[in-house]
């Protein structure tokens, strides 16, 4: 695991993340390939009932992020939350092109990872999903384009 | 953060994944190697059944995926049941599905039969013959269904769900995590319900109340209620506290001490010395009711009662046709609608509860519920249930006001047409 340079509140404008391109490393439970800009949820979100099949719009009310949409980004989850018609939205949302490019979780996500095992097997369209531990995902940046490489047993996050 | 746990496979079980088995097999068994290595599992088991949700229409990607299986030749190798769809075979129109989706639903259905699975379309296999024995693991999916046959059965499954069912299906093997050991089904949390008056809990709806109260206390724990006199429980009341316990919380395997099981076996040895202990009351009984319900008090508009959530037992129409025996009808301005399975129907329409029923206002729908497709008129804004799960979900699902009360107290309100509360009941 390599964790780029913490924040040490060096001067403005020169940023560890400036220094160099910065990765961390996790486990993939998701073999693919994915970029996009990073959409982190200050909420558990479950994608049945709380997302929309066609759009990937949040449609729960009760969600902070209500109105934004997961297509396209790298969603990032620290907890799992809702019922196993989450893995059939999040298959229908692979087929439909409005899943996020990747998603980063911080809990062995089960509903998650056979929705995407299942639209690889009949689509053969492959979105990585990737476990991460807490200091990992704190070092995805909050913002921004992120790209993730999630090979067999290993995935690669960098920005 | 790589995986430690290396998954042991069986010669049969590579010969499955290999393709020796044929494709279908093949493609159910990446999936549970998928699942059993994400999950860190040691080794596969058998599975004796498996009880599919599957089959609830989702949009084009799940139909794709089980006409893919068709497609490959695949068949189910262990006894399979169908949770609900979202058609009502035996009552056409009965669903208001546009044509679009009622279309791709109605194949969803026949690739699901085509693999081989039995045309049940209920959340409550357990009320159907051959179910399984205590201490037998099983692959069952839909949170009631798992929750009732965990507790109520001693039968022993994970949390399954859409693809992986189907798959544990075909394959006949599961990964051996979760409720599947032994281990983890020792309660580490103790609910004493001694305080809750014995009169209170003559009312099923107070199990689905006490099943609101568990569920927020135990979240997703393993739990024992202590302090139950046995002459109360009934598996129509465990139905009750369990599926709502899974809504409210995400218990997947509870306890009643002298009661269910596993408890029965282990006797004084549970809860072990130790156990976090938390009591519920009345009083929490009256708050889960009141938090069951979002409409504005007694003697508001009602204009539907659902039952049936899970599927309505031969008993429970029992006890409706009892208390509907009077003959008094419904209000005509409150539809009341029971969702049953197909099995449970045929055997209430044998014994005579089902003509009571009709008789009186009610009707029927089989292989699907009301809380998740289109029944209820449009014309509804508040409905009644003696159901904690319906309660739960119909206020978003449907956009509609609910009242969570006792059957005594939805008949009553149904004849009204107002919500009618006895207040007795809940003290």
């Amino acid at each position: 695991m390599s964790l780029p340079g913490s924040d040490t509140g060096e001067h403005d404008g020169h940023t560890a993340a400036a220094d160099a391109p910065a990765r961390v490393t996790g486990e993939t439970l998701c073999v693919g390939a994915g970029s996009g800009e990073v959409l982190r949820l200050d909420e558990p979100l479950s994608l049945w009932g709380g997302t929309d099949l066609a759009t990937g719009r949040i449609i729960d009310v009760h969600h902070p992020q209500h109105g934004i949409s997961i297509a396209g980004r790298v969603l990032v989850m620290t907890a799992s939350r809702g019922s196993s018609s989450s893995s059939s939205v999040l298959a229908e949302q692979i087929r439909a092109g409005v899943a996020p490019a990747a998603i980063l979780l911080g809990t062995r996500d089960a509903i998650l990872t056979l929705g995407a095992i299942a639209a690889a097997e009949v689509y053969q369209v492959r979105l990585p999903i990737v476990l991460m531990d807490a200091a990992e995902i704190a070092a995805v940046p909050a913002s921004g384009p992120v790209d993730v490489r999630a090979e067999p047993g290993q995935a690669t996050v960098s920005w | 953060m790589a995986a430690s746990v290396a998954l042991h496979l069986t010669p049969e079980d590579e010969a499955k994944l290999d393709g020796s088995w044929g494709e279908g097999m093949a493609m159910a068994m990446r999936i549970v190697v998928a699942l059993a290595r994400l999950s860190q599992a040691p080794r596969l088991i058998d599975v004796a059944s498996a009880h599919i949700d599957g089959c609830l229409y989702h949009g084009q990607a799940g139909l794709d995926f089980a006409e893919k299986l068709v497609h490959l030749g695949a068949t189910v190798a262990v006894p399979t049941t169908l949770n609900v769809s979202s058609l009502d075979l035996l009552h056409p129109g009965l669903v208001r599905l546009e044509a679009a989706e009622a279309g791709p639903a109605r194949r969803l259905m026949d690739a699901y039969v085509a693999l081989g699975a039995r045309a049940t379309w209920t959340c409550a296999p357990y009320q159907i013959s051959s179910r399984p024995s205590c201490g037998t693991d099983i692959a069952w999916a839909e949170s009631n269904a798992i929750v009732f046959a965990n507790s109520v059965l001693g039968a022993r499954t994970a949390r399954y769900g859409d693809f992986m069912d189907i798959a544990a299906a075909i394959t006949g093997r599961a990964p051996f995590i979760g409720l599947h050991v032994p281990a983890n089904r020792v309660p580490t949390l103790e609910i004493d319900c001694s305080a809750i008056g014995a009169h209170v809990l003559a009312t099923d709806a107070a199990w689905a109340a006490l099943g609101f109260a568990v569920g927020r206390a135990a979240a997703e724990e393993v739990c024992i209620l202590t302090g139950i006199d046995p002459a109360f429980v009934d598996e129509d009341r465990l139905k009750a506290l369990g599926s709502t316990a899974a809504s409210s919380g995400g218990v997947a395997l509870f306890h009643v001490a002298g009661s269910t099981p596993e408890a029965v076996v282990a006797g004084v040895a549970w809860p072990v010395p130790g156990t976090r202990k938390v009591a519920i009351t009345a009083d929490a009984l009256r708050a889960a009711r009141d938090e069951l319900t979002t409409a504005a008090g007694v003697g508001g508009q009602l204009d539907a009662v659902s039952l049936g959530t899970p599927h309505f037992s031969l008993t429970e129409f029992a006890k409706l046709a009892e208390v509907l025996d009077d003959g008094v009808p419904f209000d005509p301005g409150c539809q009341v609608w029971i969702s049953t399975s197909r099995a449970v129907l045929a055997a209430a329409q044998e014994q005579g509860y089902a003509e009571v029923c009709e008789q009186a206002g009610a009707r029927f729908v089989v292989d699907t519920c009301t809380y998740l497709v289109p029944i209820l008129s449009e014309s509804v804004r508040t409905a009644m249930t003696t159901s904690g799960k319906w309660a739960w979900y119909a206020p978003g699902n449907l956009g509609i006001d609910v009242v969570f009360g006792t059957l005594e107290e939805c008949v009553a309100s149904a004849r009204a047409g107002k919500v009618v509360r006895d207040e007795s009941a809940w003290e």
